[in-house]
C-alpha cells in the first residue's frame, strides 16, 4: 500500500498553520496522521451507498438567535492579553501582503 | 472602450456587502462603524476557546432577500471554516459558505439591456480591520500592523458574478444597480468609501470565440471609478504582456489610485490550502417555506421596477430625464416625483428638479414636505416663478422649511403682471429692429435672444412661456 500521505505534505501542512516542526517531528507526524488517514480510508471502504453525509449528531437546523445587541468586553482585560498594544489595537509585526 | 487587436476582455465581479444588522454574524456585539477600537469584541468574535457561536436571525434574512433580489435559488446551506494565518482574524479561520451557499444561480439585469449571471451570493464573517505602521499607511514598508477587531465577525454577503461583464462600463453599471438594490432592501447602507460595499475583480483577455485567459483578482477598488479604471488598466497590461510573447500568472494584484495602475500582491494560493471543513460549531441552515415566504412578502419594489414606473409617467423620455430618475430612485425620492404625478403636475419638471435640486441636499429633505414640493413645481409650472426663481425657493425650503408663497413673498419673487412684460418687450422690440425683423421674418432661433434680454432686464422674474407668448403675439 502506497503511504497516505508523505513528509512533504506534512511539511506543507505545517508551514500553513505556521507551525515549525523539527526533521524529527516531521517524520514522526507523518507516521501518525498516516495511520488517522488509513482509518478513514477504511470507513470509505463501507458500502454508504444512499447514505446522507452527516456533519452533527443530532438533527437540528437554523439554530438562530434574534439580532439584539449585548454586552461586549471590556476593552482594557482583552487588550492586556495582547503582546503589544497601540491606539487601543493590537500591535502585530509588520505584515507582508493583504489577507487572502 | 475598444481594446486593440481585437482583444476581448472577460470581467467576473466578487461583491462584499456589510448586512445592515444590529449586531455581528454570530455574537451579540454591535455592528456599528467608528466606535472605539476594539470595544465590540467578545469571547466569541475572539475565538476564544470554549466560545460557541449562534447564528443571527435578522442576517439570514437579508441573505434571502439578497437572493430573492437576484434571482437566486434560496437553498439549504451549510458554514464552513476557511483556515488561513494572518492577524486580521484572531481565530486563523474565517466562517464562510463553501459547496453549498444560501443563494445559488441568479441573474440581474442591466439598464443597458444585458444580463449578469449570478454564480451565488452566500453569507461569512468579516475580518477585523489592519493599519499598517510605516509608509503613509501602504502596506509594503509598514513596520507594524494594529488591528481593530470591531469589524471581525460582522456579517457580510459576497455575492459573486459570472464572467459575464465585457468592458469597464458594464462593471460600473452592475455595481451601481447591485448597490441601489440592496440599498432599497434595507441590506446595506452602499457606501464604497466607508469599506461598507467592496468590489474584487477577476480579469482576463482572450480573442472572441477562444477560450478564456488566465485572470487576475484586483483588489482595492474603492468607488466605482477605480472599478472601471483598474479594469481598463489590467486588460491592457495583460494584452501587452501576451503580444510580447509572455503568459498570465494566475495572482491577486492592488489597484494604486494614486499611481493608475495594479501590481502583485501575491501569487494565488490553491483553494486546498484554505483547508476548508464544516465548521462543527454551527447546524445547517434550512429555512422552510413559510420563512421564504415571508422574507419574500417584505421585499419592497425594487429600482429596476420603480424607474420603470417613474418613466412611465413620463412621455418619451430623454436620455437626460432617465439618467434624473435613476438618481430618483438612487436617493429614493420617489415620492416626490410620484406627488407631482398625482397632482397631475408637470412630471418631467419635477424630475429634473428632484434629481438635482433634491440630490444636492439630501441630508436636509426632512425641511421639504411632498406638498410643498409639489406646490413649488406647480408655481415654476405656471409661470408664476421662473426657473431661477423655483431653485431658489426649493433651496431656501431645504436650507429652513417654510411654504413656497410664503418664501417667494419674502423674496419678492412675485409674478411678473402680463401688463409690465408686455412693455419690458414692447420697449426691447424698439432697441433691437434688426433682431426683431428676422424674427418676423420666421428666423424662430431670435427668440432666445429676446427672452436672454427680457431676463436680464427683469432680473430672471419673467417666465420664458410667457415671453414666448408675448413675442407670438406681436409677430
Ligand atoms: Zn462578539
Amino acid at each position: 500500500m502506497t503511504e497516505p500521505l508523505s513528509r512533504d505534505d506534512v511539511a506543507h501542512v505545517a508551514k500553513l498553520a505556521r507551525l515549525r516542526l523539527t526533521e524529527d517531528e516531521l517524520v514522526r507526524y507523518t507516521e501518525q496522521l498516516g495511520k488517522i488517514l488509513v482509518h478513514a480510508q477504511d470507513l470509505s471502504s463501507l458500502d454508504l451507498h444512499g447514505v446522507a453525509p452527516t456533519a452533527h449528531p443530532f438533527g437540528l437546523v437554523n439554530v438562530v438567535r434574534s439580532d439584539e445587541v449585548r454586552a461586549s468586553l471590556d476593552p482594557a482585560p482583552v487588550l492586556a492579553q495582547a503582546p503589544d498594544v497601540e491606539d487601543g489595537r493590537f500591535a502585530v509585526p509588520r505584515i507582508v501582503g493583504e489577507a487572502p | 472602450m475598444t481594446l486593440p487587436n481585437g482583444w476581448e476582455m472577460v470581467v467576473g465581479l466578487e461583491v462584499h456587502t456589510e448586512l445592515k444588522t444590529k449586531t455581528k454574524l454570530f455574537c451579540g456585539c454591535a455592528n456599528e462603524f467608528g466606535s472605539a477600537p476594539n470595544s465590540q469584541v467578545c469571547p466569541i468574535c475572539l475565538g476564544l476557546p470554549g466560545s460557541m457561536p449562534v447564528l443571527n436571525e435578522r442576517a439570514v434574512e437579508l441573505a434571502m432577500a439578497i437572493g430573492f433580489a437576484l434571482n437566486c435559488t434560496i437553498q439549504d446551506s451549510t458554514f464552513h471554516r476557511k483556515n488561513y494565518f494572518y492577524p486580521d482574524m484572531p481565530k486563523d479561520y474565517q466562517v464562510s459558505q463553501y459547496d453549498l451557499p444560501i443563494n445559488a444561480r441568479g441573474y440581474l439585469d442591466l439598464p443597458d439591456g444585458s444580463r449578469v449571471s449570478i454564480e451565488r451570493a452566500h453569507m461569512e464573517e468579516d475580518t477585523g480591520k489592519t493599519t499598517h505602521l510605516g509608509t503613509s499607511g501602504r502596506i509594503h514598508g509598514a513596520d507594524r500592523s494594529l488591528v481593530d477587531y470591531n469589524r471581525s465577525g460582522v456579517p457580510l454577503v459576497e455575492i459573486v458574478s459570472g464572467p459575464d461583464i465585457r468592458n469597464p462600463q458594464q462593471a460600473r453599471d452592475y455595481v451601481a444597480e447591485l448597490r441601489s438594490i440592496l440599498v432599497a432592501i434595507g441590506a446595506s447602507d452602499g457606501r464604497m468609501e466607508e469599506g461598507s460595499l467592496r468590489v474584487d475583480a477577476n480579469v482576463s483577455v482572450h480573442k472572441p470565440d477562444t477560450p478564456f485567459g488566465t485572470r487576475c483578482e484586483i483588489k482595492n477598488l474603492n468607488s466605482l471609478r477605480s472599478l472601471t479604471r483598474a479594469i481598463e488598466y489590467e486588460a491592457l497590461r495583460q494584452i501587452d504582456v501576451l503580444e510580447d510573447g509572455g503568459s498570465i500568472r494566475q495572482e491577486t494584484r492592488h489597484w494604486d489610485e494614486d499611481r493608475g495602475e495594479t501590481s502583485t500582491l501575491r501569487v494565488k494560493e490553491e483553494a486546498e490550502d484554505y483547508r476548508y471543513f464544516r465548521e462543527p460549531d454551527l447546524v445547517d441552515l434550512a429555512p422552510d417555506q413559510a420563512w421564504k415566504d415571508r422574507v419574500l412578502a417584505g421585499l419592497p419594489k425594487l429600482p429596476a421596477r420603480r424607474r420603470q414606473d417613474l418613466e412611465a409617467l413620463l412621455t418619451n423620455p430623454t436620455d437626460a430625464q432617465r439618467d434624473g430618475v435613476t438618481t430618483v430612485v438612487d436617493l429614493n425620492l420617489d415620492i416626490y416625483v410620484e406627488g407631482v404625478a398625482q397632482a397631475q403636475g408637470d412630471v418631467a419638471l419635477a424630475v429634473a428638479r428632484a434629481a438635482n435640486e433634491l440630490a444636492a441636499n439630501i441630508e436636509k429633505l426632512a425641511n421639504l414636505s411632498v406638498e410643498n414640493f409639489v406646490a413649488t413645481v406647480a408655481m415654476e409650472q405656471s409661470g408664476q416663478l421662473s426657473a431661477t426663481q423655483a431653485k431658489n425657493v426649493l433651496s431656501e425650503l431645504l436650507d429652513q422649511g417654510g411654504d413656497p408663497v410664503s418664501v417667494a413673498k419674502a423674496k419678492g419673487f412675485e409674478q411678473l403682471s402680463t401688463d409690465s412684460l408686455s412693455a419690458t418687450v414692447g420697449e426691447l422690440i424698439v432697441a433691437n429692429p434688426e433682431e426683431w425683423q428676422r424674427f418676423k421674418d420666421g428666423d424662430d432661433k431670435l427668440a432666445q435672444f429676446f427672452i436672454g434680454l427680457v431676463m436680464k432686464a427683469t432680473k430672471g422674474q419673467a417666465n420664458g412661456k410667457a415671453v414666448i407668448a408675448e413675442l407670438q403675439s406681436r409677430r
